[in-house]
């Protein structure tokens, strides 16, 4: 079949709604679109478990520590469940790693920012994870077989995870005068940049809409950030928490005006000048070199095996 | 081991079986350096939940499969064979059980 023919097909079946599956023919711009997104959002998911992992042996209770444990290991399983989606593409672990080392692929911003407090923690849970679900419900429906499949299973899994930073933050605002502080400073710190997980505005976003032309994405960063917006809003609220948002207002149709996000920040982090960048891909590099011995040790074992089977 | 280059080893495709006696369904994949590997890694990543009784790997590179541009001749002897369907056949209005 011709390519004229292939790409015809192509669209057709991205217009019917029908999954582009690893073996179907697809552009090449594509096929790139969908490795720096999906990649990107796994190197989130495994970056996004050093904030946590620091609270780890602070956690207050043993239940706590459980309860943290487990979250952060779905982090790496959704980290895992992404680079195999990824990998259909015919792209390598170790490139996609490679990438993410020297810095051509980036992940959320969100997690160059410090995570301080124990209610930090819970805010993570509550709001990063509140609007990496808003995000993620909405790539469910996005036009690539295996990356849908990998949404689906990880939206599944993420509810708990904001439930339980619900529940850490609940618990600090209903706390002594102390912890309830610390529950409006994780707020009024994480806010914005949680809005910011969405990415820039939509007349600022240039991968937009080739993306959804593709259907590789669904909605539009500025409908889901108010999606979110409107559905944290009411939640604060009920803990008596104040969003640090002068502007904010409810408007006549149940959502909310908000105010002008600080984007020179946003670029800002993006670049590789947020507080933590160093610290996050320092520390990631180091703990994959120092895993170097293993992998070494298991190559030999594979090759000892294989020669095994091979002579057997 | 300097002439190999520091990798996560092989691929290797997961099929799991959520219950007893259903099918087995493909999950995602691993990377492993044996199938024994494999197997724990499955279990760890795919089955956090209770999701499968049982589960098979296969090295990704084994698995042959159709070729998508193909399909439309590749499936054709199933399309024209309508009496295979037993929507096909008429039956006596008032014969029950059939």
């Amino acid at each position: 079949m011709d390519e004229a023919k292939q790409e015809e097909l192509f669209w057709k079946k991205i217009e019917a709604e029908e999954k582009i599956e690893p073996k179907d023919w697809m552009p090449e711009d594509y096929r790139k679109n969908l490795i720096r997104q999906i990649s990107q959002h796994a190197h989130s998911e495994v970056i996004g478990m050093q904030p946590e992992g620091n609270w780890i042996t602070r956690a207050p209770s043993l239940r706590a520590k459980k309860v943290l444990l487990a979250k952060i290991q779905d982090e790496a399983g959704h980290g895992l469940y992404l680079y195999s989606a990824c990998e259909t593409l015919g792209v390598s672990r170790d490139t996609l790693i490679e990438q993410l080392h020297q810095q051509k692929a980036k992940y959320s911003s969100i997690f160059n920012y410090p995570v301080l407090s124990w209610a930090d923690i819970g805010a993570v849970g509550w709001l990063v994870d509140g609007a990496a679900i808003v995000n993620q419900v909405s790539l469910q429906r996005t036009s690539y077989g295996p990356y849908s499949r990998a949404m689906v299973r990880i939206c599944k899994e993420e509810s708990f995870h904001q439930r339980q930073g619900y529940e850490i933050i609940t618990q600090m605002a209903n706390g002594t005068a102390e912890q309830r502080e610390m529950a409006q400073d994780a707020l009024n710190r994480l806010w914005w940049p949680s809005l910011m997980m969405f990415g820039p505005t939509d007349k600022d976003s240039p991968n937009s809409a080739k993306a959804m032309k593709w259907k590789i994405k669904r909605e539009s960063n500025d409908l889901l950030r108010q999606r979110f917006i409107d559905k944290t809003v009411p939640q604060a609220e009920i803990l008596g928490l104040s969003i640090p948002d002068p502007d904010l207002e409810l408007q006549a149709d149940g959502s909310y005006k908000f105010g002008e996000i600080n984007w020179q920040e946003f670029y800002d982090v993006v670049q590789g000048n947020g507080p933590c960048n160093k610290q996050r891909l320092d520390h990631h590099i180091k703990a994959h070199n120092e895993g170097a011995w293993v992998r070494e040790a298991a190559i030999a074992y594979g090759m000892s095996k294989s020669k095994e089977t091979i002579a057997a | 081991m300097s002439e190999v280059k520091d990798n996560q080893g092989p691929l290797w495709e997961v099929f799991i079986q959520s219950k007893n006696n259903l099918p087995y369904k493909h999950a995602g994949s691993v990377h492993a350096f044996d199938g024994e590997m494999a197997l724990q890694n499955a279990r760890d990543l795919y089955t956090r939940r209770g999701e499968g009784r049982a589960i098979w790997v296969v090295p990704s590179n084994q698995i042959i499969s159709s070729v998508p541009t193909d399909e439309d001749s590749f499936f054709d002897p199933s399309d024209d064979k309508i009496y295979r369907h037993p929507t096909f056949y008429t039956v006596k209005e008032g014969v029950k059980n059939m």
